[in-house]
């Protein structure tokens, strides 16, 4: 039976976020005190040992990224944390920074020191406004105490763009811009905010980082998956009995998380479909369900992990119609800087209302997978290329409930 | 504090004309068109460039809207969990509909996606305070809260 381990989350209820005195009580800030005992080469090499990989969607080797931008030359250099989570069904970045916010401040120092940064900044998605001094008030005691020495960090506010997750659209929108992605390369940890070298990390990744340092790589690396290690943090949402969040290790399966952890559907109804990762997730039936949930697991079912959103749906739910509502969204988030995705979500849109509708026939479905294909590789970013996911494996995986709607 | 001055607080921080948008958001709930062009010129940017900026991003509105801003999540899991009743209550106790504001100019209503309180659908917010498991009867009495 699977069982859930909390390191991101391991200071959640047993804290007073505003106190930096409970913070230190838990062992706070020596993670940071030992990692600049060690000299950076170290440290990162430690990182990157411990196979960290990025918990923002992505799944890059974290320490690998850290060295990229500690190897660029420069007079400066930023440490970015992605506080923007808006993939629907998502809080666990709320979750940390409202519960544990110094974690996150000691993960983005430790980062500082490895690359030679001394400014950071908090991307925090606008609908967050009441976090803010969460986070100013953290900031602060962690500099009255002397902490962070001269590392500063600056709160910057998103103002409602779903694209403002992507890591270079986030930097554009830092430096005060529409916040369109750029063509890369140029990868932000050789040039990113104002053309600095630039780490840009998701909250989870942060504060991943003390216990790291504190642990060691080997312990680090030895939790859940192999490919994946550690603890993913996953938020349950739709038709289950646990609308409540878990972290688990990344070898735990998504049938454990739905049945066990999410203690099944209510009422006596039936699983339908999960959707894991957040909106641009596939949805996946009840024949992949022993899938671990670990990324490149995920990838091997042509799902992914995303953020660890899990929307669940049961029988009695129209999917098409889900799936409408989802191709909507995308159609009002596309950014507008790329052909493929500013006409490929509105199509896509088009189509599914009109599927959903009972105008649609076969002609449309396969329309559909032909634009989702082309769209998978060739929009500029993530938000394009995975767009079509949602509207692809409902097809492939429930094709009967579209033809229940043909005209 | 006029336009002028909430920009002024501004001038001077690289990337700052968001934080000043939201700044001004705060005293007038929408970007007046001279306040735009102000934040143009502290900010060395085309006046075309400042009002992109502010289309761009859907918290800010370039139209005059209600002090108020009420908005209701139609992102999935608030979807399936019946925002659109919440919808229709809103609707029925405001007496406008989606995208409008009221005549008197205390409330604007606005659909938005995901707020990230989703261990709680539906999810309204109000000047961006979530209120949560929300269900039409209770519509009236936080509407209330803001008359």
């Amino acid at each position: 039976m699977a069982e859930e381990m909390r390191i991101v989350l391991r200071n959640y209820g047993k804290i007073d976020p505003l106190k930096i005195d409970d913070y230190l009580a838990q062992g706070g800030y020596k993670s940071l005190e030992k990692a600049r005992a060690m000299n950076t080469a170290d440290l990162i090499a430690e990182v990157k040992k411990s196979n960290l990989r990025g918990r923002g969607g992505a799944g890059f080797n974290c320490g690998m990224k850290w060295s990229f931008a500690a190897g660029a030359q420069a007079d400066q250099k930023y440490v970015i944390c992605n506080a923007d989570e808006g993939e629907p069904g998502t809080y666990k970045d709320r979750l940390i920074m409202e519960n544990d916010p110094h974690t996150l401040i000691e993960g983005m120092a430790i980062c500082a020191y490895a690359i030679g940064a001394t400014q950071g900044y908090i991307y925090l998605r606008g609908e967050y406004p009441f976090l803010v001094s969460t986070l100013n008030t953290a900031i602060n005691q962690a500099k009255e105490k002397g902490l962070v020495k001269d590392f500063d960090i600056e709160v910057r506010s998103g103002a409602g763009a779903y694209v403002c997750g992507e890591e270079t659209a986030l930097i554009e929108s830092i430096e005060g811009k529409r916040g369109e992605p750029r063509f890369k390369p140029p990868y932000p940890p050789s040039e990113g905010l104002w053309s600095k070298p630039t780490i840009v990390n998701n909250v989870e990744t942060f504060a991943n980082i003390p216990v790291i340092i504190e642990k060691g790589a080997d312990w680090y690396a030895s939790i859940g998956n192999p490919a994946y290690p550690g603890t993913k943090v996953f938020t349950l949402t739709g038709d289950i009995n646990n609308r409540t969040f878990f972290e688990v290790p990344t070898n735990t399966t998504i049938r454990e998380i739905v049945f066990q952890f999410g203690g099944g559907i209510p009422g006596d109804k039936k699983f339908k479909a999960v959707q894991i990762g957040g909106t641009s997730g596939a949805f996946i039936p009840d024949a992949l369900l022993d899938t671990p949930v670990a990324f490149d697991s995920m990838s091997a079912i042509g799902a992914t992990l995303g953020s660890g959103a899990t929307f669940v749906i049961d029988e009695s739910r129209d999917i098409v119609d889900v799936a409408t509502r989802i191709a909507g969204f995308f159609e009002h988030e596309s950014c507008g800087k790329c052909a493929p995705c500013r006409e490929g979500t509105a199509r896509t849109a088009e189509l599914m209302e009109k599927i959903n509708e009972g105008r649609g026939s076969n002609k449309d479905v396969t329309l559909l997978e032909k634009l989702g294909t082309v769209m998978s590789y060739s929009c500029l970013c993530g938000l394009g290329q995975a767009a079509p996911a949602p509207v692809l494996t409902t097809i492939k995986h429930f094709k009967a409930d579209y033809e229940a709607k043909f005209v | 504090m006029d336009y002028k001055e909430i920009i002024a607080q501004y001038d001077g921080k690289a990337g700052g004309i968001i934080e000043a948008y939201h700044a001004l958001l705060r005293e007038f709930s929408y970007l007046p068109e001279e306040a735009i062009a102000e934040a143009a010129r502290v900010f060395k940017l085309s006046t075309a460039e400042a009002y992109g900026i502010a289309t761009f991003y859907s918290m800010f509105s370039v139209e005059a809207r209600g002090k108020n801003v009420v908005r209701i999540c139609e992102s999935a899991p608030c979807h399936v969990a019946g925002a659109a009743d919440v919808v229709a209550a809103l609707e029925r106790e405001l007496g406008i509909k989606m995208g409008e504001s009221t005549a008197d100019g205390k409330f604007a209503l606005e659909f938005t996606e995901c707020v990230g309180q989703c261990q709680a659908t539906p999810v309204i917010t109000v000047n961006g305070k979530p209120y949560l498991d929300v269900s039409p009867a209770q519509i009236p009495a936080i509407i209330a809260e803001y008359k």
